[in-house]
């Protein structure tokens, strides 16, 4: 038996493995990971501010959600995101079976979902801005409850904003057939911040618009 | 040179899994709409939103298959997000009773 194994090799092998780092990721994913931790610790300081603000509001002033928003329209939201979450899943699934026409359908439905999701916020934020919701104050009750809202809604519309391009990008580089069966690394990382703001806006819909 | 780690577990049953993600947001429509006490229902939505967001990060983004150890770096901010959360709470009161 031959030894084949050179002396990178055998760092590669090792428990501190350098070619395929501790965490069994590449950069390009470990990267990414450690992106959208920072990114859930921005939006922990926005959604720990809004608790904050809430809990410090005279009891009894917070405006009643159920009245102030169309809380069918924000499930359905909700519904629409976690499809583009699966149709997601999906995309990376066919290229990673070298399936190219599939990868192509499931992107596009996934921005599709994006681009529902943004439309469906825009109309109602443009209902409540109607209605004398502001940065400043509101109607209804608590001054915070505007700013608040806005801050932590509008951050996150800003980052699906972001994933429809990003989307769009690999959709593209999909169509001029970058992406195989062995290279699809690009649509797995788009994937990841994608499942990322579905998840970041399960919380938001709990916190913001239930309780 | 090419990467030799691949896929050696069963791709998840993404159907199954959107279809328990159906289940948890209807749950929380109905928790809402049942108008339970405040204290029962923070704790009840709390919960089915976390099992949501473990069911996203678990499956979508392929953590249950991955190191642990990047499951507990992934994990990290829910733990500073309490600390932040337990750390504002005097600030609430203060503002409460001033």
């Amino acid at each position: 038996m031959t030894d084949a194994s050179t002396a990178k090799d055998r760092v590669v092998e090792s428990e501190w493995g350098g070619g395929r780092s501790p965490l069994n990721v590449s950069w390009n994913k470990l990267m990414m990971w450690l992106f959208l931790i920072s990114d859930a610790l921005t939006f922990g300081g926005l959604l720990g501010g809004y608790a904050m603000l809430r809990m410090a509001s005279p009891p009894g002033s917070w405006p009643n959600q159920s009245e102030v928003f169309t809380i069918s329209l924000v499930a359905v939201m909700t519904f629409i995101l976690i499809c583009s979450s699966v149709s997601m899943v999906k995309a990376l699934s066919a290229i990673r079976h070298g399936n190219r026409s599939g990868l192509r359908n499931f992107l596009a439905l996934t921005i599709l979902g994006g681009l529902a999701f943004l439309g469906m916020q825009a109309y109602e934020w443009t209902k409540l801005i109607t209605e004398g919701m502001s940065l400043r104050g509101n109607p209804w009750g608590a001054a915070a409850f505007g700013p608040t809202f806005f801050t932590t809604t509008g951050f996150h519309g800003l980052h699906v904003t972001g994933g429809v391009i990003l989307l769009s990008i690999v959709l593209i580089k999909g169509l001029r057939g970058r992406y195989s069966v062995e290279r699809n690394e690009g649509v797995e990382l788009v994937g990841l911040y994608w499942h990322f703001v579905d998840l970041v806006w399960i919380l938001i819909f709990t916190f913001l618009y239930l309780l | 040179m090419t990467d030799t780690q691949k896929e050696t577990h069963r791709e998840p049953r993404y159907m199954l899994v959107w279809l328990w993600l159906l289940i948890l947001t209807v749950l929380e429509l109905v928790a809402v709409y049942l108008r339970l006490p405040r204290g029962i229902f923070v704790t009840v939505l709390v919960i089915l939103a976390l099992m949501k967001a473990a069911l996203v990060a678990a499956y979508f983004m392929h953590l249950r298959f991955e190191r642990l150890t990047l499951v507990f770096i992934a994990l990290a901010p829910l733990i500073f997000g309490v600390i932040l959360l337990v750390g504002l709470m005097p600030d609430s009161l203060w503002r409460i009773v001033h």
